[in-house]
């Protein structure tokens, strides 16, 4: 027997609640920062970024209630539902989307946009949710994981082709999820093996690379054989396919790299590896978003003092390079403080989804800890340099009405299911 | 579960991989900090104002401002332009257009550099209309010293831009900015600069410049640089550099109830307006080069002379101090001096002229001082004992130390006391007759032309004086600065100045420089002839002696103190008696009564003396390097 409670605010995790007002806060109080040019005008004016921003914070207020109101249970029934009308959105973009800075993400309605991408994530979650909780779903199980990732592929696919490499590449992160739901470890480490290879290749180019790895292979092959792990005149043919799929990925990624990719994006690449050293170049944002970060020093110029941030000196600063003006403006103190919260915010995430009896809330719980742990890592490595130059937002902080919305549905969903666990159905 | 504990643990890695990231980058790396002038986001401009003028004690302009235009050119800015319509402008031809683009293309695409030096007025006045039409061009507009009268470079130094040295010192200057390099312009840098303005600019990411930073709160506005009165009479330098033409040396001249330096010569000396503007450097090279005249060397108050005669003066004050003789004293000269066993100090003076204090002076008698000298030593129990107290009450004129004056440069000189036969002698086997010599100014005593010039001073005060200075007024209010107005005392009571003074009336009434007698002024003197020596590759060699006066007037109530050096001069009475009565006689009666005495003094050159020294010098040289 089901018994509903009326009330919906009794089981409301206000934990998460106040992460959410907090980043929010912060979050608006930089936007104004990077782009005030006159003091004298209203907050809530139309025309200013800050003025948008505060008025799309508002309309979020209208979003959590709905989503507040809207019974639990409905979001799993409804999870394939939303998925396809998130792909059709996306597929629809080629018909009827907007180019903005190359890449068509947007729907214009009359003057507003909204970026779908943004609101896939939440469906694409839901979908995974709800497919990993399916009784009997065995993620170790070949046709399953097939599936899985196929409701992966298809968001990815869509957004890759606007092109917005960036949000594609979070859709792929949602395989943590399904590790956590039992997905064989060795997928990940294979992945991870890849990605050494990969840019081991970049690094030192592919004949060099190549002898490295060869060696250590080698020295790797002779070790166990010493230990009499196994043994040469028996095993010698998996050997030769190890070194022969290593040499031919290897060679992949050259090819790839030097003949497939474009320049800007190689730039990219070769600037995190330190390959090339080109302030006044292609690496023009990250090294002033740097520079920007360092000028602050341990506790900052202080609010709205910042005098690279009011010069404009990074581009996107309201944007994508939100965390820059933190940097200038608070210092490492305000820097540090906001990683901290940042993490606190995800690890609670990720306990909520913990205590979660249902399998459905507890998978969508990780991937929302996922999506915002990537969204997180991959923007202020880009800000700080540790990471290639990957456009996405840093969630509740980055100026964007449809990314603060995306954001804002992830996580009033999970704590809507969150604040029905302790009923059975 | 384990695998809660793997999403714990990546997400507390990343962060606290950030948390490190961002503290190298914040607090540790010095690489991602522009400093607060290479901060491309704010401009400081300078806005600076114009140097303060210098005037003589008179009011005569000495150093002004000339504006300057340069036309300048951008490389990378510039456009097509019609050259043609543009070298006429300019008044260049095409190739030296070329040139001078290819030029500064090379020297920097980016960073200004002077295209056309120094236009005229005139032209500035018609050009500035067509600049608008050449992109990459502009005309900059530069302060100049200029020097109305061409005199007393030493004096007034120049100015230049700062060295490294000086930028790390002193925080006000940046790279590049101008500063006083020597003489006045050095030592009353702060008055005469003013202080720049700053204006902080707030530039964008492209370096355009978009309104004052902060609304101009941190913007201040320049101060004009102070101008400065010296104490030089301009008209009685100039009259002085022109009667040391051909000649080397220096002359100093001070108002001994003041202090006031009125001359202060160099010889030879050069245009100042060689130093000025873009010009300076390379006249500076050529300047330095004369390693033989040495123009840049200020003699006046870094050369060291031996005093010669003038210092019997002091010798014959200390005696009398002493009790050693009196004004009556007599000594009897057998055409030198003989002390000890063996020692002989030979003199000029006819055998058997019996001398007392006055006549010792007006004919300069060696053996007379050297006797005062010797008693004066052997009053004391121990010849250190004598030579403290010789070498304190020498001392106590200004001699031997920094006279602590308003001068960008100076030197000690040297007067020995007992320390230093100490040193020289190490069994302490000296006394009198060993250093015999600095009874008449030889020996260990050396003295710069302003140390003499200070001591005359003394004399001419009858027992005190006041450091020299150059300084007379700061923005037309005179300065107030006690150590140049509180008096010095000598060791040596008023009373025993008289007979001596009235001794170097002498000089000029009946003595060795009557020949430079002038009507109607009392002057008192002393001639000189200084034997002098220099150690080439540790030979001693001797050159033609230095001609040496000292002198002041009138003999009551003096209004000027003089010391002249005439390098290799031969003698006294020969160069620097007559020189010093044609400065006394023009600073006190504004006229000079003897023509061809001048005349003579103009037109005289000592060139032949330097000439035949240099290959001396040379011929040493070569022949120790064979």
């Amino acid at each position: 027997m089901r018994k509903r409670q009326n009330n919906i605010f009794a089981g409301v995790d206000w934990i998460l609640v106040m992460f959410f007002i907090v980043l929010v806060f912060i979050g608006w109080i930089n936007i104004y920062a990077a782009t005030v040019t006159d003091t004298s005008l209203s907050v809530f004016d139309g025309t200013t970024f800050y003025g948008k921003q505060l008025k799309w914070i508002g309309l979020s207020a209208v979003l959590i209630t709905i989503t507040m109101a809207i019974d639990a249970k409905f979001y799993e029934r409804f999870a394939g539902f939303f998925y396809v009308i998130s792909m059709l959105s996306l597929a629809g973009l080629f018909i009827f989307g907007n180019t903005v800075n190359g890449a068509t993400s947007w729907y214009n309605f009359g003057g507003f946009s909204l970026q779908p991408t943004e609101f896939a994530k939440v469906a694409t979650a839901l979908a995974l949710a709800n497919f990993l909780s399916e009784p009997n779903k065995d993620l170790s199980n070949f046709s399953t994981q097939i599936r899985a990732f196929l409701i992966l592929l298809v968001p990815f696919v869509l957004i890759i082709l606007q092109p917005d490499a960036g949000s594609a590449l979070i859709y792929f992160t949602l395989f943590f999820v399904m590790y956590r739901e039992g997905l064989p470890g060795w997928y990940l480490g294979l992945g991870f093996i890849l990605i050494i290879l990969f840019l081991a290749t970049l690094y030192f180019g592919f004949v060099t690379a190549l002898i490295i790895i060869f060696s250590i292979l080698t020295l790797l092959v002779l070790y166990l054989l010493n230990l009499k792990k196994f043994h040469l005149n028996r095993e010698w043919p998996k050997i030769i396919v190890l070194f022969i799929c290593v040499g031919t990925f290897m060679y992949s990624v050259d090819y790839i790299f030097n003949n497939i990719f474009d320049q800007r994006h190689r730039d990219r690449f070769s600037i995190v590896l330190g390959k090339e050293v080109d302030p006044r170049g292609i690496g023009y944002n990250t090294n002033q978003s740097m520079i920007t970060i360092g000028s602050g020093g341990l506790t900052g110029k202080g609010f709205l003092e910042g005098d690279r941030t009011q010069g404009n000196f990074v581009p996107e600063q309201q944007t994508d390079y939100i965390f820059s003006t933190i940097g200038e403006e608070w210092g490492f103190v305000g820097t540090s403080a906001v990683i901290i919260i940042f993490t606190a915010f995800i690890l609670r995430i990720i306990r909520v989804a913990e205590r979660q009896k249902l399998k459905f809330s507890r998978i969508f719980g990780y991937s929302v800890a996922t999506i915002f742990f990537f969204h997180f890592m991959i923007n202020i490595g880009m800000v700080i340099g540790l990471v290639p130059t990957i456009g996405i937002p840093l969630p509740f902080f980055s100026y964007g009405g449809s990314s603060l919305w995306g954001f804002t549905i992830l996580l009033f969903v999970f704590i809507r299911l969150d604040a029905d666990r302790t009923y059975e159905w | 579960m384990e695998k809660k504990y793997i999403a714990y643990f990546s997400i507390l890695l990343v962060s606290l991989i950030f948390i490190s990231r961002l503290f190298y980058i914040q607090v540790l790396a010095s690489k991602y900090k522009p400093s607060p002038l290479n901060n491309s986001a704010v401009a400081v401009k300078y806005d600076y104002p114009e140097r303060g003028f210098i005037y003589d004690r008179n009011g005569v302009l000495v150093v002004a401002n000339q504006p300057s235009y340069d036309v300048m050119i951008v490389p990378r800015d510039v456009q097509a332009l019609d050259t043609v319509e543009f070298c006429n402008l300019l008044k260049i031809d095409k190739e030296t257009f070329l040139k001078r683009y290819k030029k500064a293309w090379t020297y920097s695409p980016r960073i200004p550099s002077v295209f056309v030096a120094q236009l005229s007025k005139s032209d500035y006045a018609f050009l500035q209309e067509k600049m608008y039409k050449y992109k990459g061009f502009y005309i900059q507009k530069r302060t100049l010293r200029q020097y109305p009268i061409k005199s007393a470079a030493n004096v007034l130094g120049y100015i230049g831009e700062v060295s490294p040295y000086q930028l790390k010192k002193n925080s006000y200057y940046q790279q590049g900015e101008l500063i006083g390099i020597n003489g006045v312009e050095k030592q009353y840098e702060e008055a005469l600069r003013g202080v720049k303005g700053v204006k902080f600019i707030q530039r964008d990411r492209f370096n355009k410049e978009i309104g004052p930073f902060k609304d101009g709160i941190y913007d201040t506005l320049a101060t004009v640089g102070k101008d400065v009165n010296i104490t030089l009479d301009i008209e009685l330098q100039k009259y002085a550099e022109d009667l040391m033409v051909n000649k080397r040396g220096g002359i100093v001249a001070i108002e001994p109830s003041t202090g006031e330096i009125l001359t202060l010569v160099s010889s030879p000396t050069y245009d100042p307006n060689l130093l000025v503007g873009r010009e300076r450097s390379k006249n500076y090279n050529i300047l330095h080069d004369k390693k033989y005249e040495n123009p840049l060397y200020d003699r006046s108050l870094l050369a060291q002379y031996p005093p010669g005669s003038p210092f019997k003066i002091l010798t014959g004050l200390i005696g009398l101090q002493e009790g050693v003789i009196t004004p009556e004293t007599r000594v009897t000269c057998y055409r030198g001096f003989r002390y000890g066993r063996r020692g002989f100090m030979k003199c000029h003076c006819s055998y058997g002229t019996v001398h007392a204090l006055n006549s010792g002076i007006h004919q300069s008698c060696n053996a007379y001082f050297a006797s005062a000298y010797k008693k004066t030593i052997e009053k004391y129990p121990t010849a250190a004992e004598g030579m403290k107290k010789w070498s304190d009450h020498v001392k106590s004129f200004g001699l031997g130390d920094f006279l602590h004056n308003d001068l960008s440069t100076g030197t000690r000189g040297q007067v020995p006391d007992e320390k230093l036969y100490n040193r020289m002698y190490p069994d302490f086997a000296w006394g009198a007759t060993t250093n015999i010599s600095n009874a008449i100014g030889q020996g260990e005593i050396t003295t710069s032309p302003i140390q003499l010039a200070n001591m005359t001073a003394a004399i001419a005060n009858r027992g005190f004086y006041y450091t020299p200075h150059i300084i007379k007024k700061i923005d037309n209010k005179p300065i107030q600065i006690d150590r140049f107005v509180v008096p010095k005392k000598t060791t040596i009571d008023p009373k025993h100045f008289e007979p001596v003074i009235e001794g170097m009336l002498n000089v000029f009434e009946k003595g060795t420089a009557r020949a430079s007698r002038v009507e109607g002024i009392e002057i008192c003197g002393k001639t000189g002839t200084a034997e002098n020596f220099s150690i080439i590759n540790g030979e001693k060699v001797q050159f033609q002696d230095h001609s040496i006066f000292i002198a002041f007037a009138p003999k009551d109530n003096p209004k000027i103190a003089i010391a002249i050096f005439v390098e290799n001069g031969y003698w006294g009475s020969r160069w620097a008696a007559p020189i010093a009565s044609l400065i006394i006689e023009k600073y006190l009666k504004g006229t000079v009564s003897r023509p061809y005495l001048e005349k003579r003094m103009f037109e005289g050159s000592i060139q032949d003396e330097y000439e035949k020294q240099r290959l001396m010098l040379e011929q040493k040289i070569e022949k120790e390097t064979e």
